[in-house]
C-alpha cells in the first residue's frame, strides 16, 4: 500500500472516536438523502398512478382545424384582417391504424387504445342527462383505464348494444344494471343501450358523465364511420410521458398531448417537491462537508508535531496534503456505503409503515441502484472537497515550528 | 577525507526588511568530515537550534554558501531539498517525535517508506535489525506510549539510522532523560558512528556528553569561536 494510503488509514483508525462520530455523521446524512429522495419519488409516483387511474398518460388527436385565410399576401401590399377561429368539427385520425402501429412500436409506450368520444344525452323516462360518448375498444380500454377493477356492478363487457356508465348517471337516470337507456348524439342519431355494469372511477364528473360503449356504436352514433377521434396511450416512465408527445407531435403532425400537459397543477406540485427536496439535499452535503473539514482540521492541529517530523523525513507538501486528502475521501466513502444500507433499512421500514387509504404500500420498499452510485459518488467527492482546507493548512505547516515546540 | 558538511559565511535573519530583524548568525564557517563525530554547545539563545535547521535543510540561510554532500543547497527548490533531506540526513531530537499510531517498527521504517513509496520485506528486514542493536528486539510492535522515554529516544535513533544517512543530526538527544539513560544513548550515538560510519553532530548542553565527542564546534552569540574550529 502507498504511504500515504498507509498514513491515511492508520490516522483514521487511531483517531477512534472522532473516526467513528464523523463516520456516523456522514451515514446519517448520506442515508437521510437517499431515504428522502425515495420517498418523494415514491410519493410522486403513488399520487401520479392515482390521478392517472382515469387517463392516458398521452393522448393523440387530429390536429385542430385552422383558418384559412381567403386573401393571399402579395409583395408589399399590407392587409388588415380579422381572423375567426374556425368551429372545430369532430374529427377522425387520418390513417389510424397505420398510427396505432407506429405508437405502438415507440420507445417507452405499453398499451395503446383507439377511442371514439363525442356528446350527446342519455334518456331514461323522463330523465335526461348531458353525457360523452366513450366509444373502446373494451380489452385495449381497460388497459389504459381500469375500468374493470372500478366496476360496483356488473361486468365490464360492451358487446354491440351494450354499455356500462357512471354510478352518479345511473343514480340520476334511476337505472340498474340490466336496465335499458337511450342515447341521443350531437350527430342528432340514437340508439339504445343494455347496462351491463356501473363503474366508480372516483372522480364525480366522470361518473356522470362517461358512458363506455363499443367502439362501432360510438363511430355510427357521431357519424364517423370507422374513425377514432383520440388514441390513448400509456408509456412505462410516466415521467417520460412529455417526450413521448412531443416524439408523436413531430413525428405524425398529429397533436399529442401527456398528463403532464393536462395536469399542469400537479406537475407543478411535483416540481415545487422536488426543489424541497433538492434544497434539503444540499443542505445536507453542507452539514457533512463541514462535519468532515471540521474534524480533519482538528486532527491536522493535533498531528502538527507528526506532521512536521515526516516533512524532515523527507515527505513532500504535496504527499502531506494527498494524506488528508485521502481521509476525507474514505470518510465519505464508506459513509456512502453505510449511509447505502441505512437508507435500505429506512426505506424498507416506510413501505410497511406507510400506507394508503386502501391499505396498499405507499412507497415500494425498493431503491433504484442509481440512487446508491450518485450518493457515493457525491459523499466521495463532497469528502474530497471538504479535506481541501485542512490538507492545504496541512502541507503549509512549518516544520521548523512544527518540531521546536516539542 | 571527504567533507559531509561545508558551510561558507552563512548568515541567518529573521523578520527581513522589517524593523525588528534579527540576524541570529552571523557568518559561520564551518566544515565536518565523513565520519566525525562532534558536538555542538553553546548558551541559550546562541543560535545552536537555527543553526541545525539550516544544516537540517528545514530553513535556508539568508546568505552564504551550504554545501551537503557536496551539494549546493542553493541551487535546490523546495522538492530537491526534500529529497536530498529524506536521503542524506538523519534526525534525532530532543521529543522523540514518534508517530503515535504506529509501532516501533513502523516507526523505523517510516523514511524507507517516505522514500520508496511503499513497504518491501527489505525495509522490514533492516528497520528490525535496527531495533535490535537498540536493543528493543523484544518491542517491535509496541506503540511509543507503551514505550518509557529512554526506549522511545532508541527507537527515534534507530529511524534516524534507517536510510544509513552519511550525516544525523541530534538536537539535545539525552535533553530530557535523566543521566544514566543519557550515557546509555549516548554510548548508542557512538556505537552508530563506529559501525554505520555516519557524521554526527550533536547540539547538547551537557558538558560531561560532548567531553565524549571527537570534536567540540562552539557557538556564542552567532558566531563560532575560533578556537573550536
Amino acid at each position: 500500500m502507498p504511504f500515504e494510503w498507509v498514513l491515511a488509514l492508520r490516522f483514521l483508525r487511531e483517531g477512534r472516536m472522532q473516526t467513528a462520530l464523523i463516520m456516523a455523521g456522514t451515514t446519517v446524512g448520506v442515508a437521510v438523502i437517499i431515504f428522502i429522495t425515495a420517498l418523494m419519488n415514491g410519493l410522486q409516483a403513488s399520487l401520479a398512478t392515482r390521478t392517472l387511474s382515469t387517463q392516458a398518460h398521452v393522448s393523440v388527436r387530429a390536429p385542430d382545424d385552422a383558418p384559412t385565410p381567403v386573401l393571399e399576401r402579395a409583395g408589399a401590399t399590407s392587409v388588415v384582417a380579422h381572423i375567426e377561429p374556425r368551429v372545430q368539427r369532430l374529427r377522425s385520425i387520418d390513417q389510424w391504424q397505420r398510427v396505432t402501429r407506429e405508437l405502438v412500436a415507440l420507445p417507452h409506450v405499453v398499451d395503446v387504445s383507439p377511442i371514439t368520444t363525442g356528446s350527446g344525452f342519455a334518456f331514461r323516462g323522463n330523465a335526461s342527462k348531458s353525457i360523452a360518448l366513450m366509444g373502446v375498444i373494451p380489452e385495449r380500454y381497460d388497459r389504459i383505464v381500469k375500468v374493470s377493477d372500478k366496476l360496483t356492478a356488473g361486468q365490464f363487457r360492451v358487446g354491440p348494444g351494450e354499455a356500462v356508465i357512471g354510478i352518479e348517471l345511473a343514480r340520476d337516470l334511476g337505472a340498474a344494471v340490466g336496465d335499458r337507456i337511450r342515447i341521443l348524439s350531437s350527430e342528432n342519431r340514437d340508439d339504445v343501450f343494455r347496462l351491463t355494469g356501473l363503474f366508480d372511477l372516483g372522480v364525480k364528473d366522470l361518473n356522470r358523465r362517461w358512458v363506455i360503449m363499443p367502439l362501432r356504436s360510438a363511430q355510427s352514433l357521431l357519424d364517423l364511420s370507422g374513425g377514432v377521434t383520440h388514441i390513448d396511450l400509456t408509456v412505462d416512465d410516466i415521467f417520460a410521458a412529455e417526450d413521448v408527445a412531443t416524439r408523436i407531435v413531430s413525428q405524425t403532425g398529429l397533436t399529442a398531448e401527456s398528463w403532464m400537459a393536462i395536469n399542469t397543477q400537479l406537475l407543478t406540485a411535483f416540481k415545487n417537491q422536488n426543489m424541497t427536496t433538492r434544497t434539503v439535499r444540499v443542505f445536507m452535503l453542507l452539514i457533512v462537508a463541514l462535519g468532515i473539514a471540521s474534524v480533519l482540521v482538528v486532527s491536522v492541529v493535533q498531528k502538527q508535531r507528526e506532521i512536521g517530523i515526516l516533512r524532515a523525513m523527507g515527505a513532500s507538501p504535496r504527499r502531506i496534503m494527498r494524506v488528508f486528502l485521502i481521509q476525507g475521501g474514505i470518510v465519505g466513502g464508506s459513509g456512502a456505503l453505510l449511509g447505502s444500507g441505512l437508507a435500505t433499512l429506512m426505506v424498507y421500514g416506510a413501505s410497511f409503515a406507510l400506507r394508503q387509504d386502501d391499505g396498499s404500500a405507499l412507497i415500494s420498499g425498493r431503491i433504484e441502484a442509481s440512487y446508491y452510485l450518485t450518493a457515493a459518488a457525491v459523499a466521495v467527492l463532497t469528502g474530497l472537497l471538504a479535506a481541501v482546507a485542512p490538507a492545504r493548512r496541512a502541507a503549509k505547516m512549518d516544520p521548523v515550528e512544527a518540531i521546536r515546540y516539542g | 577525507m571527504a567533507d559531509i558538511l561545508r558551510l561558507e559565511a552563512v548568515r541567518k535573519s529573521y523578520n527581513v526588511g522589517m524593523p525588528i530583524e534579527t540576524e541570529v548568525l552571523h557568518g559561520i564557517d564551518l566544515a565536518l568530515r565523513a565520519g566525525e563525530f562532534a558536538a555542538l554547545i553553546g548558551p541559550s539563545g546562541s543560535g545552536k537550534s537555527t543553526l541545525l535547521h539550516l544544516i537540517g535543510l528545514l530553513e535556508r540561510p539568508t546568505a552564504g554558501r551550504i554545501l551537503i554532500a557536496g551539494r549546493e543547497i542553493d541551487a535546490l527548490d523546495e522538492a530537491g531539498m526534500t529529497e536530498l533531506r529524506g536521503r542524506t540526513l538523519g534526525f534525532v531530537f530532543q521529543f522523540h517525535h514518534l508517530l503515535p499510531e504506529f509501532t516501533a517498527l513502523e516507526n523505523v521504517m517510516m523514511p524507507a517508506l517516505i522514500d520508496q513509496g511503499r513497504a518491501t520485506r527489505a525495509m522490514r528486514e533492516r528497520a528490525r535489525g535496527l531495533l535490535a542493536k537498540v536493543g528493543l528486539a523484544d518491542a517491535l510492535d509496541k506503540k511509543p506510549s507503551a514505550l518509557s522515554g529512554g526506549m522511545q529516544q532508541r527507537v527515534a535513533i534507530a529511524r534516524a539510522l534507517t536510510m544509513n544517512p552519511p550525516l544525523v543530526l541530534a538536537d539535545e538527544p539525552t535533553g530530557n532523560l535523566d543521566s544514566h539513560t543519557a550515557d546509555d544513548i549516548f554510548a548508542l550515538l557512538r556505537e552508530f558512528n563506529r559501525a554505520e560510519g555516519s557524521a554526527f553532530l550533536i547540539v547538547t548542553h551537557d558538558a560531561r556528553l560532548a567531553a565524549g565527542c571527537d570534536r567540540r564546534i562552539e557557538l556564542m552569540d552567532g558566531q563560532l569561536l575560533a578556537a573550536t574550529v
